[in-house]
């Protein structure tokens, strides 16, 4: 089929073609963008934290009124911890428990870096902290990849504002392989910041997230480290992993079981008992939100568009339904006439994609130094081609289809 | 003329119902869209203090030590530094204030104790950000200095220890102390809660917390000070070694924020300058060390370098608005296709003397009709998509509502919008020759 007679007719259809053209151009260009959107943040979401997140739940407590002032403070907290501890693991429905600072995803996140030098001259790799003791890989699920767990007698009670300055670490791959690309992290000594004592990397697990997903601390999500000490402060968190099935009925027993050794704390009644599902949702929630928005405009803006596609060939076919009638008078088969209008239709959409391509690509860039976006990748812009193409040839066929019914006698009549 | 063409335009979008339903659903769409997150980002990034807020300073500098040197100042000050200033009453009202996490034990028995959100400030805090009360008022600079065991709560604690009552003068256990009610706030909902936003700007843009309920108890300072040291919320230590939580007020540890009511430029340069010699005087006697640091932000400044308006918001508004053109880009078309394809009907009129302007009116009046009823569907979609808003879990959900003047720009930007929509197909129409139209009837 002869292309020149189409755009000659075109000519004629300036404004609307340009028009249509524009419109398949903005949409291909905010359709790829908010795609790439969804699937930056669908792919956060999916991340594995590297603990085994089922049947896992936490009770943060808070107990305020207490002195946490001095050794004699301390050594009381870290009683009442032992106390919780022993009442927790009791439990029928409790398989293991531990208490920490945070737990990941939690959004709390305790940072520092670890040094490879005792002066602190230079800085080393960030890290995250958890608090945990013997306990902590089995409630968590962690895999040992190498080395050895805690041993008891190695977990000291830790306050709040204690440094973090253990004589044994265990550290996740991640961080391991920024501290010795070579491998063989075990045995190997550290310091956690300036003039520290040394630390001992004596484990290293396979992974485990960071507390936060915030931007900031983005870079070190994977570098984590866990500190054997035993957290034994006015608020804390208890890490609790329930037996197969028993979730629910642990999540209610833990807290009548804290609240039967200490009617004086608090437990929050919004966020302080948190299965690991809640701690997730709550963790991405936001991103969650993003991308159920940019996949409802998606949707809307191709309905619009298609619509837009439909209402413009129909006015055309109703314009030409004369010229329409003198093709096929003088021997156009129906088949000719519809692969016409579909002819033209790919024309426009051919256009309008290629300056939309264009465009998707300057919004990307302006999005980059605005949002901070990654950059967007080829592939979304070519599926987005071929999903308006389908989508514009979807829109003429009906119209196209409905012009080559028209009779040659049309031809006729005026 | 108006009425006529009203009533033209009435029966021609009656008859091409089709194209008519496409045009308005779009416009609708469109409207919807962008009036949704427009309410949002007025909401978020409205001035939270709108007579006060170019007279309102947030003083700060370096006090940290150590080997790691800073490029701006930490979002705090330790407690010399804020205490200092704030003593020198240089400015026409000054408050330091710091966040806690204090435990409520309810005189009640039988209810659990609970932690709530709690501001250690000092007393010019309330006139400064034109805080409301419902009963009572602050507490008196002479109390503040003793350490009186008082304190002010926000109208949601009242109503959760005494039912809404006047509380003035009865007792609320926190941090196992005994302190006596001298306020009450009415409601109050600064939005964001601009007088304590710290750290916001390395969150990423994830900032929509900010836009929650203020402060549920407010105490003196050195009462905050002796209740609740070690419970206070600082912004980063930086010593090396411990920090004990007990010693807040020498611990090196950056939690207290320091606001300054600055009536006058003359006003602004003077505590500039205080602020210049007061660092240049303790370094001079060795307690402050690094290079230094010294800035002094209004609120506006502060808000806009902290980055408050969450950044999905923005998104969501410059999407809306792309949004909105390609549904215009639509109607020009579709409006294009409708007024050419009436070519005859309007060679007819032209022929009988309708003049090109008339018949440009006559196009634009249709397009206004489909945009005022695209407007007011639009605003059955505004509604719907700030219903959908209030039941996200973000913290300002709540305070999303449908209001007048939402009302009033919906209708008013969609009239506009089709209206320039119109103007090239009117124009186009305007120019169809009489002549040609009637010989090819």
């Amino acid at each position: 089929m002869a292309i020149t007679p189409i755009i000659v007719a075109l000519r004629r259809h300036k404004a609307g073609a340009l028009l249509i053209g524009l419109q398949i151009a903005l949409t291909l260009a905010i359709v790829c963008n908010a795609l790439f959107i969804i699937t930056t943040r669908i792919e956060r979401i999916g991340r594995p934290t590297g603990i085994d997140e089922a049947n896992l739940f936490k009770v943060s407590v808070q107990r305020g009124g207490l002195p946490s002032d001095g050794e004699a403070a301390k050594a009381r907290l870290d009683a009442d911890v032992r106390t919780d501890l022993a009442a927790i693991r009791a439990l029928p429905d409790v398989a293991d428990a531990y208490v920490t600072n945070t737990l990941p995803l939690a959004n709390s996140n305790w940072t520092g870096w670890l040094g490879q030098t005792p002066d602190g001259d230079k800085v080393g790799p960030s890290t995250a902290f958890f608090l945990g003791d013997e306990h902590t890989l089995a409630t968590l699920g962690l895999h040992l990849v190498e080395g050895r767990n805690f041993r008891p007698e190695e977990v000291l009670p830790h306050s709040l504002r204690d440094r973090v300055a253990p004589a044994q670490l265990i550290i996740s791959k991640a961080l391991a392989q920024k501290l010795y690309p070579d491998g063989d992290a075990i045995g190997k000594t550290v310091y956690v910041g300036p003039s520290a004592p040394p630390t001992r990397i004596i484990g290293v697990v396979d992974r485990l997230q960071s507390s936060t997903v915030q931007a900031w601390a983005e870079s070190f999500a994977w570098q984590t480290s866990i500190v054997p000490a035993r957290f034994s402060f006015t608020y804390r968190t208890y890490a609790i992993r329930a037996r197969p099935g028993r979730l629910d009925a642990a999540m209610k027993a833990v807290p009548d079981a804290l609240y039967a050794v200490d009617p004086q704390r608090v437990i929050p009644e919004d966020d302080g008992v948190l299965s690991f599902a809640g701690i997730r949702a709550r963790a991405y929630r936001a991103d969650r939100g993003m991308a159920i928005l940019m996949g409802a405009v998606c949707v809307i803006l191709l309905t619009v568009t298609a619509a837009g596609v439909v209402g413009l060939s129909s006015f055309w076919v109703g314009q030409r339904r004369r010229q329409i009638g003198i093709r096929r008078a003088l021997g156009a088969t129906r088949r000719n006439i519809l692969n016409y209008f579909l002819a033209e239709n790919a024309l426009i959409t051919v256009g309008g994609v290629l300056v939309g391509a264009l465009m998707a690509f300057a919004i990307n860039a302006w999005l980059m130094v605005q949002f901070e976006l990654a950059r967007l990748s080829v592939n979304y812009v070519l599926a987005g081609i071929v999903a308006l193409i389908v989508l514009g040839q979807a829109s003429a066929f009906a119209p196209a289809l409905r012009a080559s019914h028209i009779p040659p006698v049309e031809a006729t009549r005026s | 003329m108006l009425g006529y063409y009203f009533f033209l335009a009435l029966r021609s979008l009656r008859r091409t119902r089709m194209l008519t339903a496409l045009m308005v659903l779009a416009i609708a769409v469109g409207i919807g869209a962008s009036m949704t997150t427009l309410s949002v980002m007025f909401l978020l990034s409205g001035d939270p203090l709108p007579a006060k807020s170019g007279k309102l300073f947030f003083p700060q500098l370096d006090p940290s030590t150590g080997a790691t040197l800073r490029h701006t100042p930490m979002d705090l000050l330790d407690y010399t530094s804020a205490h200092d200033l704030w003593q020198a009453h240089r400015a026409s009202r000054q408050a330091m204030l710091a966040n806690a996490a204090t435990r409520v034990q309810p005189t009640v028995s039988g209810q659990a104790p609970f932690i709530v959100q709690t501001l250690a400030t000092t007393s010019d805090f309330f006139p400064m950000f034109n805080v409301p009360f419902r009963y009572g008022g602050a507490w008196s600079a002479q109390d503040e200095q003793r350490a009186a065991r008082e304190v002010v709560i926000s109208s949601t604690l009242n109503q959760r220890l005494f039912g809404g009552a006047n509380s003035v003068g009865r007792d609320v256990v926190i941090n196992g102390a005994q302190l006596r009610v001298v306020g009450v706030l009415d409601d109050w909902r600064p939005r964001p809660r601009f007088y304590m936003v710290v750290g916001a700007r390395f969150s990423g843009g994830d900032t929509a917390d900010l836009y929650g309920p203020p402060h549920d108890v407010y105490l003196p300072m050195p009462t905050g000070i002796d209740i609740a040291q070690a419970d206070m919320q600082p912004f980063t230590c930086w010593s090396d070694g411990m920090v004990d939580p007990h010693h807040m007020t020498t611990a090196a540890c950056a939690w207290v924020g320091l606001w300054v009511e600055l009536p006058d430029v003359a006003a602004r340069d003077a505590y500039r300058r205080f602020l210049e010699d007061y660092d240049d005087q303790q370094r001079s006697i060795g307690r402050l060390t690094h290079p230094k640091l010294t800035r002094m932000m209004s609120l506006h400044e502060w808000l806009d370098f902290q980055q408050v308006v969450p950044a999905d918001v923005k998104l969501q508004t410059w999407l809306a608005f792309a949004f909105l053109l390609i549904c215009l880009f639509n109607t020009v078309g579709l409006l294009l296709a409708k007024f050419i394809g009436r070519s005859n009907e309007i060679g007819v009129r032209r022929a009988l003397g309708a003049s090109r302007k008339a018949i440009f009116g006559q196009c634009l009046v249709e397009a206004g009709l489909i945009g005022l009823i695209g407007g007011l569907f639009g605003l059955f979609m505004t509604v719907a998509g700030i219903y959908a808003i209030r039941q996200q879990p973000v913290a300002y959900a709540d305070l999303v509502a449908v209001d007048m003047p939402v009302f009033v720009l919906a209708l008013a930007l969609s009239l506009g919008a089709s209206l320039l929509a119109g103007v090239f197909p009117a124009f186009r129409a305007s120019r169809v020759a009489p002549a040609l139209q009637l010989k090819v009837q």
